[in-house]
């Protein structure tokens, strides 16, 4: 943290955001392009309930194309913000206090978009509650329990929900905060409401400690697991290069490295546009960029692993799926995809681009394609040819399909900016607790 | 219980140091119906005014034990006895693939028992309190500490406890009217 920081400066910096009367012009700016985006979200969501599933470029043999890779990607991205939060807290890493607030909001954010894609998927989403959650219908037809599908309706439906709970939590004593704050009788109604009646007692404070560690012991083995059983849904399958015992660890690690991305994604432009360089400081981006080398060396591996498995396996159907990557018609998207994920990251090593906020900035924004062109490389390749020459077909999107994966970025970006807007964006008083004044001298 | 003319008194302290060097000294003094009121966590805070342990721990434990058991028992019960299929020549009761959604369930579980749990120990939401009644209590938010020893306290006197606090040098004492 900046120097010269006290306990009533760190609160007028941070609420100041949310408390002030002028709105900066370049959050309206921002705004106008997320709704417009929003606009198209909902206008091609509209058409598919409208026409149906048609209007996207799946087909047989690829029934599984843009709605599941994106679900994956959006949902790996969700999974930084509960890593910052729950598992850097456990390990006592004070510095996530700065970017935890505001990675929590993102993984919420993000799991929204993810879990949107599911639902449109089946292109008669009223319909799909029987087949997603058991309930007792009048049909009498309950979910495959069985099946990793409906493993993923209860990691996904839970990870929301465990999320929500951790950020809702975190934020009660900032409402309070806000309320206190607040100049205007409607705004303090309002965060006075959110707030629940908080006052800061060395009661409810006992309390609340103990529930927070708890959640946060709670939700490190669920992250670890959600995408552990996303990656079930492939690797549970007989496809080849999908069937593989080490997918819950590859995607897990690759979840994590796009997620490290797109905090970097946003609090670059975050500290730069609200001056919050004295609370994100570069310790904070070149923290997140280890985090990123190193989890990007893992997916690294997890490249090669994947190859070597293949020519392990000595199955010719394995082996074809190898050579389909190098010299298959999707041959370019594998090359981009080591480029992006395997050849950009390598940068990180470099103490220049470490601390270059702009470079990092670059780099995380290339990492992002990578690891959307990961999933693309694993749903899409592994359906196009599989055992029967007969049956191999190409994929190819539509602009239905392009809409829907800008859209969501649209939604992402509203649901974030709104939230800078009128919630703390980082959390006040656990920021608190790093002044030295905060420490009780013996 | 006697009905009190006022809630408490508050005294307002300036840093963390003098806040607990008097909720200790309040607790050797034999007060127990105190609280302490802080813009952050601080557990030495706690620690003075003895409130060690809490319930969440058990409630999570009650929470995850509840998710665990009501979520396998809805796996059992729907793939075995409500609507068994043959899926792949797999056993209707095949418990490894139920292990996942049994794990999910119990998180589940543990997360709402130990968030509500918490809310409902600490009795919020609560719309009305007393010591917002204290001019400059906003602080407490902000960046300043306080301890208020409640007129409950067997203990409580209006004119003894106003001098015993006096002794810790508060930035200010006041009465919270209820």
């Amino acid at each position: 943290m900046g120097p010269g920081q006290t306990l009533g400066t760190v609160t007028d910096r941070i609420a100041g955001i949310v408390l002030t009367k002028h709105t900066p012009v370049f959050w309206f700016m921002i705004m106008a392009l997320a709704v417009a985006i929003f606009g198209a979200l909902n206008t091609a969501i509209a058409y598919l309930l409208g026409r149906g599933t048609g209007i996207w470029g799946i087909n047989i043999p690829v029934g599984w194309g843009f709605a599941i890779v994106n679900f994956v990607w959006w949902i790996g991205i969700g999974h930084a913000g509960t890593l910052i939060s729950a598992i850097l807290l456990l390990f006592k890493q004070s510095w996530r206090t700065s970017i935890n607030r505001f990675a929590e909001a993102m993984t919420i954010f993000a799991v929204m978009q993810a879990g949107l894609f599911p639902l449109i998927h089946t292109g008669r989403p009223w319909l799909a509650v029987y087949w997603l959650f058991p309930y007792p219908n009048s049909m009498g037809v309950w979910p495959q329990f069985r099946s990793p599908l409906i493993w993923d309706v209860f990691a996904v439906s839970t990870y929301f929900t465990v999320s929500f709970l951790f950020w809702g939590i975190g934020l009660i004593p900032d409402f309070a905060n806000l309320r206190d704050s607040a100049k205007t009788l409607g705004v303090r109604r309002i965060y006075g409401m959110l707030a629940m009646g908080w006052r800061g007692s060395a009661r409810h404070w006992n309390r609340y400690e103990t529930a927070y560690l708890l959640l946060a012991g709670l939700a490190t083995p669920l992250v670890l697991s959600v995408h552990s059983v996303v990656s079930l849904d492939f690797a549970v399958s007989v496809v080849p290069g999908w069937h593989t015992t080490f997918f819950p660890p590859y995607f897990v690690a690759g979840a994590i490295f796009s997620g490290f991305a797109m905090v970097l994604i946003l609090a670059i432009p975050f500290r730069y546009l609200y001056g919050m360089q004295d609370f994100i400081t570069l310790r904070h981006l070149q923290n997140c960029a280890k985090l990123m080398l190193a989890t990007g060396m893992i997916v690294a591996y997890s490249y090669a692993l994947e190859m070597f498995m293949g020519w392990y396996s000595n199955e010719k159907y394995e082996l074809a799926m190898v050579h389909n990557r190098l010299h298959g018609p999707y041959s370019l998207f594998y090359f981009a995809l080591i480029f992006c994920n395997i050849i950009t990251p390598q940068s990180l090593w470099f103490n220049k681009v470490r601390s270059t906020p702009w470079m990092l900035f670059i780099v995380s924004c290339v990492v992002q394609c990578g690891m959307w062109l990961e999933r693309f490389v694993i749903v899409v390749m592994s359906l196009q040819r599989d055992y029967l020459p007969s049956s191999w077909g190409m994929y190819w999107p539509t602009k239905w399909d392009i809409m829907t994966l800008v859209g969501t970025m649209g939604f992402f970006t509203l649901l974030f900016f709104l939230f800078i807007r009128f919630m703390p964006a980082i959390s006040i008083f656990e920021i608190r607790t790093l002044l030295p004044q905060s420490k009780v001298k013996e | 219980m006697t009905a009190q003319p006022i809630y408490g008194l508050m005294a307002e302290f300036d840093n963390p140091t003098d806040l607990v060097h008097a909720a200790k000294g309040a607790f050797a003094a034999g007060y127990r119906k105190m609280d302490a009121y802080t813009p952050y966590p601080l557990e030495e805070a706690a620690e003075a005014i003895g409130a060690h342990h809490n319930r969440v721990p058990l409630i999570c434990l009650i929470g995850a034990l509840l998710g665990m058991i009501g979520g396998y028992s809805l796996e059992y019960w729907v793939s075995a006895i409500n609507y068994p299929i043959n899926a792949g020549g797999k056993p209707f009761h095949s418990w490894p693939a139920f292990i996942p959604v049994t794990f999910e369930c119990a998180v589940l579980g543990a997360s709402l028992a130990t968030v509500f749990g918490m809310l409902a120990l600490n009795g919020l939401p609560q719309p009305y309190h007393p010591v917002f009644n204290v001019p400059g209590f906003t602080a407490a938010s902000r960046d300043k500490f306080f301890l208020c020893i409640e007129s409950q306290d067997p203990r409580f006197s209006l004119g003894e406890t106003r001098k015993f606090l006096e002794g810790y040098h508060p930035h200010e004492i006041s009465e919270v009217p209820h």
